[in-house]
């Protein structure tokens, strides 16, 4: 479903020009759970947000679902973000002094759903994700993992095919990490691509393949034997 | 997203920062209350002013000698008012009444008061409107055909002479001389010709007793006529026929100037509202830049806040929403602190404007204009004041936003 070919984006960072990727290609079956390793600088932050449709590129071909993404407006992005894509972020990014169930409806109010279809599928993914007792709560009332969880069901939502998680480890402890693992995991089996950025080779491990990364090119992908 | 959510939306994200919202909000409830406050004042001034014209009479033209033109000779006699009140002569002229006034030290028993003593005759009385008596009855022409010795006081002024006793029937001492207090005025408080402190006297009795002032051709001078014309309409015309009859009957050739000026409560009413018009402008537009001064703090706290939520609105945009869907709800935002902010002032405006009406006693009106006028500015205030921060809002690139710390 995602093809990307020779994909190459820059930066100005002050006066110094910063080659975050320099041609890379890039395909992802759908229901695959894909691991995207690199140190940092390797580029493998503006790799997703490419595939997020957050950023664009200088120069190659993204298609997604057989549409050329590169050439999209910003506003037909924004679609493909609402609609097609769950993003998970290293730091939760959820909105402050909101509500969990507010912030799970948020893509969906922006998605047009009506008031009460929109509290039926927050509910909906917020009980999948093992938060149906804590929809009332503000992220400062919620614990590091269950503020992930909150961001994931969000990211549920609107029904994507894929989730983009960028270092959605990083900032809780192992035993947490591996909970919110599992239910990544749970959410592959359900047929939902997975895509992940971690540099914790553990973490990768949980994937069905892997693809490092390093100064804006891939350099190796290997599959992952399973237990 | 349709506009019921943006304001939902809106709405939240106000809630959301109460004290920050409030603090917003007051540039505009005080620039808001300003105006309402002012123009309503303005307004019950105006109309306080109008009342009390109106309430002299009606359609009143007062003829005063135009001591440019006149030697230093009053030029205005009985004889003038005679030929006003010929029906013949003057038919857009109902009565017509001859004043001779000045200033006197009036002495009852043990007190004085210097005030103004008036000569006139009874229509006098009905001309201005001064046909409510505490006690006694006004001048009857008998008193005028035989120089009687009587006086009718205003209110203020039989309270100063009499303040313990019943004034009809007691005597006062004008320029020396005793008269009969044979009737005391209703309280007016009118603030325009200050009836209730004036005494009067029969015309003829101050013509050869206090004012004996003759005109040129030797006739006993008055200070001034009253002539009522017909009605409003016929009021200019009425001035016409006036300068007429006394231009002929003082003698007055083509080339020459009036030798008395004229001025009608229509006139007066205009010049007095042409004041005020312009007074409740001013202060409408001092009020009107503190209104902008509002806005311009809600452009400031929206910019801060764009970039304070810069995350919010980085998150938003992640997942899905549009530029316009941001550009909305920071509009949106702008404009219900300041419509909410316009509420608030117009309900405090309200207040102070009643609080002032009641200390200045004066009817202070805020009418449905006013109301449409600072609830406008205000919305357009949150528009015009909230398109900028928005539009910035809405055009931060999402993968920035996201970033930013």
């Amino acid at each position: 479903m995602i093809h990307m070919r020779n994909i190459t984006k820059s930066y100005e960072m002050g006066t110094q020009v910063v080659h975050a990727l320099r041609g890379v290609d890039l395909d992802i079956a759908e229901g695959e759970f894909v691991a995207i390793m690199g140190p940092s600088g390797s580029g493998k932050s503006t790799l997703m947000n490419m595939l997020g449709c957050l950023d664009v590129p200088n120069s190659g071909t993204y298609t997604l679902d057989g549409e050329d993404v590169s050439q999209m407006s910003d506003d037909q992005q924004a679609r493909v973000r609402n609609k097609r894509v769950g993003f998970v972020f290293q730091q939760f990014n959820l909105l402050p002094r909101t509500p969990a169930l507010k912030q799970v409806a948020l893509p969906l109010m922006y998605a047009g759903y009506g008031r009460s279809e929109r509290l039926e599928r927050a509910q909906e993914a917020l009980r999948k994700v093992g938060l149906g007792e804590r929809m009332d709560h503000k992220p400062d009332e919620l614990s590091g993992g269950q503020q992930q969880r909150v961001a994931i069901a969000r990211a549920l939502a609107v029904s994507p095919s894929i989730i983009l998680a960028d270092e959605p480890t990083g900032a809780l402890d192992s035993q947490t990490g591996t909970e919110i693992l599992d239910l990544f995991e749970e959410l592959n089996t359900q047929g939902i691509t997975i895509i992940m950025i971690t540099h914790d080779q553990e973490v990768a491990d949980r994937a069905q393949r892997t693809i490092w990364i390093r100064d804006g090119v891939i350099v190796n992908e290997e599959t992952n034997e399973h237990q | 997203m349709n506009i019921s959510e943006s304001f939902l939306t809106a709405l939240d994200s106000l809630l959301a920062n109460k004290l920050r919202s409030v603090l917003t909000m007051l540039g505009v409830i005080i620039g808001v209350a300003a105006v309402i406050a002012l123009l309503s004042i303005g307004n019950g001034v105006s109309d306080s002013i109008t009342g009390e014209i109106n309430a002299i009479g009606t359609n009143l033209i007062i003829i005063t000698t135009d001591f440019d033109n006149s030697d230093g000779y009053q030029t205005l006699s009985q004889v003038d008012v005679d030929a006003l009140s010929d029906p013949l002569r003057a038919p857009l002229l109902g009565d017509v009444a001859g004043i001779a006034q000045g200033n006197q030290e009036v002495i009852s028993s043990g007190r004085s008061t210097n005030v103004t003593v008036a000569g006139i005759t009874p229509n006098y009385f009905t001309i201005y409107n001064m046909t409510e008596f505490q006690g006694g009855d006004g001048l009857t022409q008998t008193d005028v055909d035989t120089r009687a010795r009587v006086a009718v006081l205003g209110a203020t002024a039989a309270e100063d002479l009499f303040p313990d006793e019943y004034a009809v029937g007691q005597s006062v001492k004008i320029n020396g001389v005793s008269y009969e207090v044979v009737g005391v005025l209703a309280e007016s408080g009118s603030a325009i010709n200050n009836t209730d402190s004036n005494i009067y006297v029969p015309l003829s009795t101050a013509q050869s007793r206090l004012y004996t002032t003759r005109t040129r051709s030797g006739e006993k001078a008055v200070s001034s006529i009253t002539a009522q014309a017909v009605s409003a309409e016929e009021t200019d015309a009425a001035l016409e026929q006036i300068t007429e009859i006394l231009r002929a009957e003082h003698g007055i050739t083509y080339a020459a100037d009036d030798d008395f000026s004229l001025i009608s409560q229509g006139d007066l009413l205009e010049t007095f509202n042409t004041i005020t018009a312009t007074l409740t402008a001013f202060l409408g537009a001092i009020a009107g830049i503190s209104l902008v001064v509002g806005g311009i703090g809600i452009m400031n706290i929206m910019l801060v806040s764009v970039t304070e939520r810069t995350r919010e609105i980085g998150i938003r945009k992640a997942v899905g929403a549009l530029k316009r869907d941001i550009l909305i709800q920071f509009l949106l935002e702008s404009i219900v602190l300041s419509l909410i902010g316009g509420l608030l002032g117009m309900t405090l405006g309200w207040l102070i404007s009643l609080i002032a009406g009641n200390a200045l006693d004066i009817p202070t009106v805020v009418d449905a204009g006013t109301v449409a006028l600072a609830t406008g500015f205000a919305a357009a205030v949150g528009l015009v004041f909230g398109i900028y921060p928005a539009w910035r809002a809405a055009g931060l690139r999402p993968i920035e936003a996201l970033r930013y710390e």
